[in-house]
């Protein structure tokens, strides 16, 4: 008894650290992410998202007003006042007055530059920079500062991806591949599984054999066939190449061996007597199937619908193939590869965006998962 | 409310194996059959040939006269209730109750009626709105149950309505099926169990099953008093009957038969005189054994060992040319222990005697 308790105990911690580890695994990454992508771009740019509540010191650059603002003050010096703070919640450790040597002088000393000019920077951003000549040129003067700037969260980010970056028609386009290629391929699976399950017809056999034949066919390999043959009757019938009834015909294919196979498995296990209940009771087929089996196999409907959904959802390839690269057609998976290619490295945008391409995923996961664990079984049978 | 009528009927599966051979049953319209055996004897499987879901291979089946072997269940007006309930776990009791009578597209003022009806005999009224889950065992049966009624069957077909229930609750649901049935006097019922009390106590006539054949038919106590062969004389009653090996030394209208080498007894039992000197099988059943007193006995030996239940006390005892124990059934509480010699005696018209294919001599 001791042995078993205690091999049961140190079984349990094993899991309990597998549990721990595999949820640090997911949802470090994806805080990382979520943080990142709503920092302001400039911070995240010099430091990384686990220092985004920390205050960060930034090297920054900043002009002086115009020379045509210069004042002649009082003590017979032409001066240009102002300040080169853009957010009033930072704060100024250092300047200069040079690219060569930014940080040379503390903030509030008065800097003796060459040709008798100084420069004053007070810690809120006030400067006086001041001239024995009168200032010239066309633009205002560098100023170079080192800067404690607060955290800051802005939404900004995701205002830019979904607006200029498109991101939000790519998210209508990846809704429009993916709902209908998650529920056509449930609906004729169930109905086969119910078939292959429940009914007696010659052949049966070989077909579920056939169904778990197709489970290893490897997907790269179709894709050219199938492709082509789209093309032929796509042309009988004046389709054109590339098109939604396209990618969900083919995610449908791609789809239906696993669901198929799943959902017969879990019909299978349906009480025969539940099913020859309702057969004495005057059910047909149909009636059994959309009374009873459908009901009973929402948790299996629902697992399967959350693999289908992430799969078609996060597939890049099967769009590429099917879907045309433009503005109508362009997938959220697709979209992103290009915003790497031309915004590699706007870290902000590459976030936000997969953000977004993350929401839905996330929002069918935490919708369904009980599904996943429910089982609506309990009490029909002793 | 109907006749069923079963004529060499047989069932064959797709790998040849026969499972039921030559079943003629005749069942009149309010009778309670009970078919009971051993595991594995058909019994369900001639249950389900009845309700449908088991295809007839050969013979015919008739209910009130119509052939019906090859007509769904559903149209055969039966209704049958499950061994595991087979409640819809997904619904309501009302759903349950409510689901073939929705199929068969009757209007829900109808259904209400019927269903508030069964409910109201099964006292079921108040878990209407539950699911099944939230039900006990009983109250599950009863629903399974109340989903017979409400289709009005001609032929209720019970699957071992009570395996599933525990001690206390079988006998209760036991009762309230006797109470049923005697509700519904015009309502055929086929109940099958492998529990010879439910038989005993429920059954009209009793259909004892084995291997596929049936092996006798009749009353609870004509099975009991009266069985056609060992086989039944051993499955019906408890503790089983006990055989023992004789040899049959004189005929007539009395036989005497020498019992397992010991004693010489006289049957009243009428045997041609080609039977003499043949072996046969005494049987005597375990109640109707006592302790001799006055010398005479039947059957001699060793007590291996004692059970004492309280109301009885049984006695397993090793006698000399028997190679089974014979088992002894006393009333009441008794000092035997083991180890002690008895004679046991038996009055003659409580005993059997069988011939050496297990028939009996006596006409059933």
């Amino acid at each position: 008894m001791m042995a078993v308790s205690s091999s049961r105990s140190s079984l349990m911690w094993v899991v309990h650290i597998t549990v721990f580890i595999l949820v640090v695994m997911w949802t470090v990454p994806t805080a990382g992410l979520f943080i990142s992508s709503i920092r302001d771009k400039d911070q995240l740019s010099v430091s990384g998202w686990w220092t985004a509540l920390s205050v960060s010191e930034q090297r920054l650059v900043a002009r002086s007003e115009h020379p045509d603002k210069q004042v002649f003050s009082s003590d017979g010096r032409y001066e240009i006042r102002g300040n080169i703070l853009e957010h009033q919640d930072s704060s100024i450790t250092k300047f200069g007055s040079s690219s060569l040597r930014p940080d040379e002088f503390d903030v509030g000393v008065v800097a003796q530059l060459k040709g008798g000019k100084t420069l004053q920077v007070l810690e809120n951003g006030d400067y006086i920079y001041s001239s024995p000549e009168q200032w010239k040129g066309k633009r205002g003067k560098r100023i170079f500062y080192t800067a404690n700037i607060p955290p800051r969260f802005t939404l900004d980010n995701y205002r830019e991806v979904l607006t200029s970056e498109g991101l939000a028609k790519s998210f209508i386009n990846s809704l429009a591949v993916t709902i209908p290629a998650t529920i056509i391929p449930i609906l004729m699976a169930a109905f086969a599984a119910y078939a292959l399950a429940w009914m007696k017809f010659p052949g049966r056999a070989l077909i579920i054999a056939a169904v778990v034949g197709l489970l290893v066919v490897p997907l790269q390999m179709s894709l050219i066939p199938l492709l082509k043959t789209y093309n032929l009757i796509g042309e009988f019938f004046g389709v054109g190449s590339k098109g939604y009834i396209g990618i969900w015909l083919a995610h449908t294919g791609f789809g239906l061996p696993l669901a198929i196979y799943l959902l017969r498995n879990y019909i299978a296990g349906l009480p025969g007597e539940i099913i020859e209940s309702a057969r004495v009771d005057g059910a047909n087929d149909f009636e059994i199937f959309s009374k009873i089996i459908l009901p009973l196999s929402f948790p299996a409907l629902a697992s399967f619908a959350i693999f289908q959904f992430l799969w078609v959802w996060n597939d890049l390839l099967i769009a590429m193939v099917f879907l045309g690269n433009n503005e109508e057609q362009l997938v959220l998976t697709g979209r992103l590869r290009e915003l790497l290619g031309s915004r590699g490295g706007n870290w902000e945008i590459l976030t936000a965006s997969a953000f977004v391409t993350i929401i839905i995923p996330l929002c069918v996961f935490f919708g369904l998962q009980r599904y996943l664990v429910r089982g609506l079984l309990s009490g029909s049978v002793k | 409310m109907a006749d069923l009528k079963l004529t060499n009927v047989s069932k064959r599966y797709s790998n040849n194996v026969e499972v039921m051979r030559d079943i003629n049953l005749d069942i009149k319209q309010g009778e309670f059959i009970v078919f009971v055996g051993p595991s594995g004897c058909g019994k369900s499987t001639l249950l389900r040939m009845i309700s449908g879901l088991e295809d007839i291979s050969g013979g015919t089946l008739e209910i009130d006269g119509e052939v019906v072997n090859d007509i769904p269940p559903a149209l055969r007006g039966i209704a049958m209730v499950f061994q595991s309930y087979a409640l819809y776990p997904h619904m309501t009791v009302y759903d349950n109750m409510a689901f073939s009578l929705r199929i068969a597209k009757l209007d829900q003022e109808t259904i209400d009626h019927y269903v508030r009806k069964a409910a109201d005999m099964l006292q079921l009224t108040e878990y209407l709105d539950r699911l099944p889950k939230a039900l006990s065992g009983g109250q599950r049966q009863r629903v399974a149950i109340g989903r017979a009624i409400v289709r009005k069957p001609k032929v209720f077909l019970f699957d071992e309505p009570l395996s599933n229930l525990d001690a206390a609750l079988r006998v209760a649901t036991r009762m309230e099926i006797a109470n049923l049935k005697e509700s519904m006097p015009d309502s055929t019922m086929i109940y099958v169990t492998h529990d010879q009390v439910e038989a005993m106590t429920l059954a009209d006539r009793i259909v004892l099953l084995s291997a596929g054949n049936i092996e006798q038919v009749g009353t609870p106590l004509e099975l009991y008093s009266l069985p056609r062969n060992v086989f039944v004389a051993q499955f019906i009653g408890s503790p089983a009957m006990n055989i023992l090996p004789a040899t049959i030394y004189a005929c007539g209208e009395t036989t005497k038969v020498n019992v397992a080498g010991q004693t010489n007894i006289t049957l009243p039992i009428k045997t041609d005189a080609g039977e003499k000197n043949k072996t046969a099988q005494f049987g005597i059943r375990p109640e109707d054994l006592q302790v001799s007193e006055n010398g005479d006995y039947v059957i001699s030996g060793n007590i291996e060992f004692v059970e004492s239940l309280g109301e009885s006390t049984l006695l397993y005892i090793k006698a000399d040319g028997c190679s089974d124990l014979v088992t002894c059934k006393l009333q009441g509480i008794l000092k035997f222990k083991k180890g002690d010699d008895v004679k046991l005696s038996a009055s003659p018209e409580k005993m059997h005697l069988f011939d050496a294919n297990g028939m009996n001599y006596r006409e059933v």
